[in-house]
């Protein structure tokens, strides 16, 4: 190795721009700038959510109404098509729709982040992991209003209370985790692929079928062969929407597959989106 | 003319090392999966690349204030955006000694839906300033512009003259050891103008280094004690104010058919 050139008084501070190779920059380094420019995400989002006026009452009745309406829908159209009913299904198609819109909605809102970003993108430096983040932060703050209407549709669904209920803070902790990691990788994904965001509509509703929100984890698990059965936790919202719905409707405490299988989901999409997002974002600026 | 001068032995401030940056673009307006598929199908290689800057090198000591020259789709924006390390190079290497201001003033308005006074504190936030220097800070910009009453209303109800002014004041605001301004001078009417030179001989004053993109070549005459005339993303001349924008209006007479006179 060559000796270490002797640092001059005048390198204090001398950055030095090079030809990235393919692979990440400076984690620590890539850490502490994101840390201090959280600010920056905070009020990104913020002003997103402003300009949408959906702080006014009618746009936060709206955030309510319309996963609302939806699950209004699907419960019709399950009670026509089977023998399920009653207001506690409907309870539970609530909680896991209302759920899904927001791991949904940081998905679309990350996608377009980064391409979204333009003007501020190719002109300013900073970690572009901020995007996504800021995405993901709006999309929280638009679910946030649904949670006492949740709340109040478990009330009136006669829920047995438990202290239980209070562990779905875990499992909402680790689906916003997951959503930052997918809503990084839709970013990426997005700026090499712009008609990503026409193909996620198709690909997020089939995903909600596949997900334990019309359906309860334990239908799964009796009405499919057992062969299936280890294959379910192959759905990242099998675990992370399953553990969510059932903590908080019944109190029901999840195996430990169900935990782990959450856990082990969401620090995938978090480190697996975050290093791809890195890897590829100093390339995001000539590709605008 | 900047007052600061290089001490003995100190390193250029700036130093730009063959440096080539080339963008990226498709050959479809955007790229999809579709055309992907599609382009596969035929075989088709996707991307167009624009050598924006081809292997430029150039130097600059403390107290320079570099004046940048060119038609317009020269490079000088792409070469700025290099210095402000928003571009990594594709080849070379650059080296630069102290804060630098970032594009601020380029970056201010990318939503016309948010009010001046919010594009201001993003921008200022993304730079890595606190929140209260930030506020403070936009107080000041909004004072300097005189957009007070302006800057709670979205920018999309700005007229252009107001848009550079406040463009020009977010980039004498952020107080960077070395200031790069990309076509912000123009801004404002006569009053303005006064206004903004007389900032710009304040900023001389503490600034290490300055860059400056301007189509006035008389600003460019006036304040810089550097030159460089850029063509085609190639360095043509690096010489003194004077002399390279002589030669590159000699070279505009001569009037090269390719190149266009809208700048003027
Ligand atoms: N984001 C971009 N993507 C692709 N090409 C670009 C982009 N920005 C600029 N270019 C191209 O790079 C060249 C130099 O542009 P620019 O640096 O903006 O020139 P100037 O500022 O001197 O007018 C032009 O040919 C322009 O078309
Ligand atoms: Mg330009």
């Amino acid at each position: 190795m060559a000796a270490k050139a002797v640092k001059s008084k005048w390198d204090a501070d001398l950055q030095v721009y090079e030809p990235h190779k393919i692979g990440l920059p400076n984690i620590k380094q890539y850490y502490r700038d994101l840390r201090t420019r959280i600010p920056f995400a905070v009020q990104f989002s913020r002003s997103g959510i402003k300009a949408a006026h959906s702080q006014t009452v009618f746009g936060q009745m709206w955030l309510v109404f319309n996963p609302l309406l939806l699950a209004m829908v699907y419960y019709i159209l399950v009670s026509l098509l089977s023998d399920r009913g009653g207001i506690e299904y409907l309870a539970h198609i609530v909680g896991g729709l209302f759920v899904f819109f927001f791991i949904s909605g940081s998905i679309s809102a990350g996608a377009g982040s980064v391409t979204g970003g333009g003007r501020l993108i190719l002109n300013m430096a900073f970690p572009r992991l901020l995007m996504p983040l800021a995405a993901v932060r709006t999309a929280f703050f638009r679910f946030i209003p649904t949670l006492p209407v949740y709340i109040l549709i478990n009330i009136v669904a006669g829920a047995r209370w438990s202290w239980n209920m209070l562990l779905g803070v875990v499992f909402l902790f680790l689906i916003v985790v997951f959503s930052v990691g997918m809503a990084a990788i839709m970013a990426t994904l997005q700026v090499y692929f712009r008609d990503t965001t026409s193909f996620l509509p198709y690909f997020l509703r089939i995903w909600l079928y596949l997900s334990p929100v019309l359906w309860f984890v334990e239908d799964a698990e009796s009405r499919l062969p057992a062969h299936i059965h280890p294959f379910l936790v192959f759905n990242p919202l099998f675990s992370l929407i399953g553990g969510w719905t059932d903590l908080t409707l019944r109190g029901l405490m999840p195996e430990p597959r169900i935990w782990i299988a959450a856990f082990v989901w969401a620090v995938i999409a978090l480190v697996g989106g975050a290093l791809l997002f890195m890897s590829r974002e100093r390339d995001f600026a000539v590709r605008i | 003319m900047l007052r600061q001068k290089p001490e003995p032995g100190e390193p250029p401030t700036v130093s730009v090392q063959n440096l080539s940056i080339t963008y990226r673009t498709t050959f479809e307006k955007v790229p999809t999966f579709k055309s992907a598929i599609v382009r596969l199908g035929r075989g088709e290689r996707a991307i167009r690349e624009v050598l924006a800057v081809q292997d430029m090198s150039f130097e600059v000591p403390r107290g320079t204030a570099m004046g940048i020259i060119g038609a317009n789709g020269a490079g000088k924006s792409t070469l700025m955006r290099a210095l402000a390390g928003v571009l990594p190079p594709t080849r070379g290497r650059i080296e630069v000694r102290g804060k630098i201001s970032s594009l601020l003033a380029l970056g201010v308005g990318f939503n016309g839906m948010l009010s001046g006074r919010e594009n201001v504190i993003l921008g200022g936030l993304a730079a890595g300033l606190s929140r209260e220097a930030v506020n403070q800070r936009a107080q000041e910009i909004a004072e300097f512009a005189e957009l007070t009453e302006f800057m709670d209303m979205p920018m999309r109800t700005y007229s252009s003259g107001m848009f550079q002014r406040l463009a020009f004041s977010v980039s004498v605001h952020m107080d960077p050891d070395i200031l790069l301004i990309d076509e912000a001078l123009s801004a404002g009417d006569a009053s303005f103008k006064v206004k903004a030179s007389e900032k710009m001989n304040e900023l001389m004053s503490s600034a290490r280094a300055m860059f400056l993109v301007s189509h006035s070549l008389g600003s460019i005459q006036q304040m810089c004690n550097d030159c460089i005339w850029i063509h085609k993303g190639k360095l043509m001349m690096h010489d003194t104010p004077e002399r390279c924008i002589k030669a590159y209006t000699t070279f505009l007479e001569v009037g090269e058919n390719a190149f266009t006179l809208d700048d003027f």
